[in-house]
């Protein structure tokens, strides 16, 4: 009898396999992000001259959206990865092995997870070349590595529900523009307390996504932020504890064996 | 409901779906340990949604049964140990090489790492993909795809192996390679096989049992042998070469025996001694002075069996039938 986490290395070891032999999955969340901050930093970084403006250089203040469109393009992997394998009946093929729903939901993140890590460093990487300066230092440095893998497996969880709810890869792609949505409602190009118009400041203080922006973005622009941090770490430990259990009632559905 | 009966036992098996669908409508059966037993209807007669609640990937609505023993409701995943299936879909993963869905299904199935490699080759070489072993599975020819999914099936070495429609699609080469494995795999090892068909030949040829399932319920089962008998003997079919002269020739044949399904240019009857008939029947359309273009004897075959039970040829009979198919639970 293989134990739990063996059954979660096979499935895993199978899910980074398919994700980096798909060069269609790599090469948008790699390039995708790192364009629009090329685009973003050089159109907005008059930004900085906005008094309060927390930041010196708009590249410092950005480079960290990049990590949250990398969790993103992870959630959508995740989520079409799972309704691939529901559409074309390879789930039907893991229920009749001893395999559990858990082994099956943690193993089938490795791929998306491989996918965001892989993304992370290269967005730090050529961040630092084009002249990032991480206030916090290697160590932070590190730290926002693993942080951009945390928000990366707790969105994922929501492209999972997606993906076993509706078994359609092209329903779960079809939510990633909501998603998308969800970020430029955030401090996402902006500080909460610099965004004049009201709405748009009420909405990016309830949009949970402003807070792990935030806590990822301290790393960069302040150094060691426990308050911005902590918010963060909760935010997306929240996302996380919501979307599995989600994930894990929708695979339970899907998955009727007796 | 764990008994001793090591094959298959399904007593009154009903799966309803949304819509009020009987895609399974009471059925029975029982499959005695190394059977080929044949599951033979159209597209939508109910046989997949039988292999998913048996394998138990879906729960009945009612009526229980057992596999190898275990009831498939209550102790699923004793039944799972004991089964293997290739299910109608191959479901394989284009990224993936042969030998690596070899190691990901039996280390799944708890074979230990040098097991798993060992296993892993003995059966890709048994069903002749060791030298495909190593190239991805998007590569691989329908066939191809067929004999790794029976080959992982095949990994944890079950007493009974499920293969729903496992030729569809397939050229005649790869059947025909397929048949003999499926063969050998009773013969020799003595599985029971639970195979679901929609090919006369498939179930007529590999099939010690055939039952014959239509719109949810089992219309026949038996030997083809006696499945064949049931409904009586040959049957012969002339075509008159003139088109006016059929009513005679019906009257003539009529002599000879009922009349039976036939073709719309010819008139056909079911013979009581069968071919022995067959000078006599010639002599008396050459006495009549009906010219002919085509007689024919035919011997019974399961989709005379098909339309006899059902009134429905087996070929096509499926195309109405397959929204009931839809695994939507109600």
């Amino acid at each position: 009898m293989t134990s739990v986490l063996d059954q979660v290395g096979l499935v895993a070891r199978r899910s980074v396999r398919r994700t980096l032999r798909q060069p269609a999955l790599i090469v948008p969340t790699i390039v995708f992000p790192l364009f629009l901050l090329a685009v973003n930093s050089s159109g907005l970084s008059a930004a900085t001259d906005i008094p309060g403006f927390p930041a010196s250089s708009y590249l410092d203040f950005a480079i960290t959206v990049c990590f949250v469109q990398g969790a993103m393009f992870a959630a959508i992997t995740a989520g079409t990865e799972l309704a691939t394998d529901v559409q074309s009946g390879f789930l039907n093929r893991l229920q009749l092995t001893p395999l559990t729903r858990l082994a099956i939901l943690i193993g089938q993140m490795a791929g998306a997870t491989t996918l965001a890590l892989l993304g992370a460093v290269t967005y730090l990487a050529v961040g630092v070349i084009a002249g990032v300066d991480v206030k916090s230092g290697v160590g932070g440095a590190a730290v926002l590595i693993v942080y951009a893998l945390f928000t990366a497996v707790a969105f994922s969880g929501i492209g999972a529900t997606l993906g076993a709810r509706t078994g359609s890869p092209e329903a779960v792609q079809g939510a990633f523009p909501l998603m998308f949505a969800l970020f430029f409602l955030s401090s996402m190009s902006m500080p909460r307390e610099l965004i004049s118009i009201d709405w748009f400041r009420t909405v990016a203080t309830w949009n949970p996504a402003s807070y792990l922006i935030e806590g990822m973005r301290s790393l960069v622009i302040t150094g060691w932020d426990g308050t911005a941090l902590w918010r963060g770490v909760a935010i997306g430990a929240g996302i996380l504890a919501l979307s599995f259990w989600s994930a894990s009632r929708a695979l339970a559905t899907r998955m009727a064996r007796t | 409901m764990s008994t001793n009966h090591r094959g298959i036992v399904v007593e009154g098996l009903v799966r309803t779906f949304k819509g009020d669908i009987h895609a399974v409508d009471g059925i029975d059966l029982e499959v005695a340990a190394g059977e080929i037993y044949g599951f033979l209807g159209p597209n939508g007669a109910g046989k997949s949604t039988t292999v998913h609640m048996l394998t138990t990937l879906l729960p009945p609505t009612a009526g229980r049964a057992t596999v190898a023993g275990f009831d498939i409701a209550r102790e699923g995943a004793d039944v799972r140990r004991h089964i293997g299936a290739a299910l109608q879909e191959a479901a394989l993963d284009t990224f993936l090489t042969g030998r690596e869905h070899m190691d990901l299904q039996a280390g799944l199935s708890g074979l230990g790492k040098a097991d798993r490699a060992r296993r892993g080759t003995e059966l890709l070489e048994r069903v002749g993909l060791i030298e495909a072993a190593d190239r991805k599975v998007g590569g691989y020819s329908g066939g191809m795809k067929r004999r790794l999914d029976l080959a992982m099936a095949l990994v944890h070495s079950p007493s009974i192996l499920f293969l729903d429609e496992p030729t569809t699609g397939l050229d005649p080469q790869s059947r025909s390679a397929l048949w003999d494995e499926v063969e050998r795999l009773a013969t020799d090892d003595g599985v029971t096989v639970f195979l679901t068909t929609q090919y006369l030949e498939e179930a007529d040829v590999l099939a010690d049992r055939v039952g014959i399932i239509d719109r949810g319920r089992i219309v026949a089962e038996g030997t083809p042998d006696e499945l064949k008998r049931d409904i009586g003997g040959d049957t012969v079919e002339a075509i008159p070469a003139d088109p006016h002269d059929l009513e005679r020739a019906a009257e003539v044949l009529a002599r000879f025996g009922e009349r039976a399904a036939h073709s719309p240019k010819g008139v056909a009857v079911r013979l009581s001694r069968g071919a022995e008939q067959l000078a006599d029947i010639v002599r008396a359309l050459d006495d009549a002075g009906i010219a002919l273009a085509h007689l024919q004897l035919h011997s019974p075959s399961l989709d005379d069996v098909f339309l006899t039970k059902t009134g429905r040829s087996l070929e096509g009979a499926g195309e109405e039938d397959e929204a009931a198919e839809e695994p939507v639970p109600a």
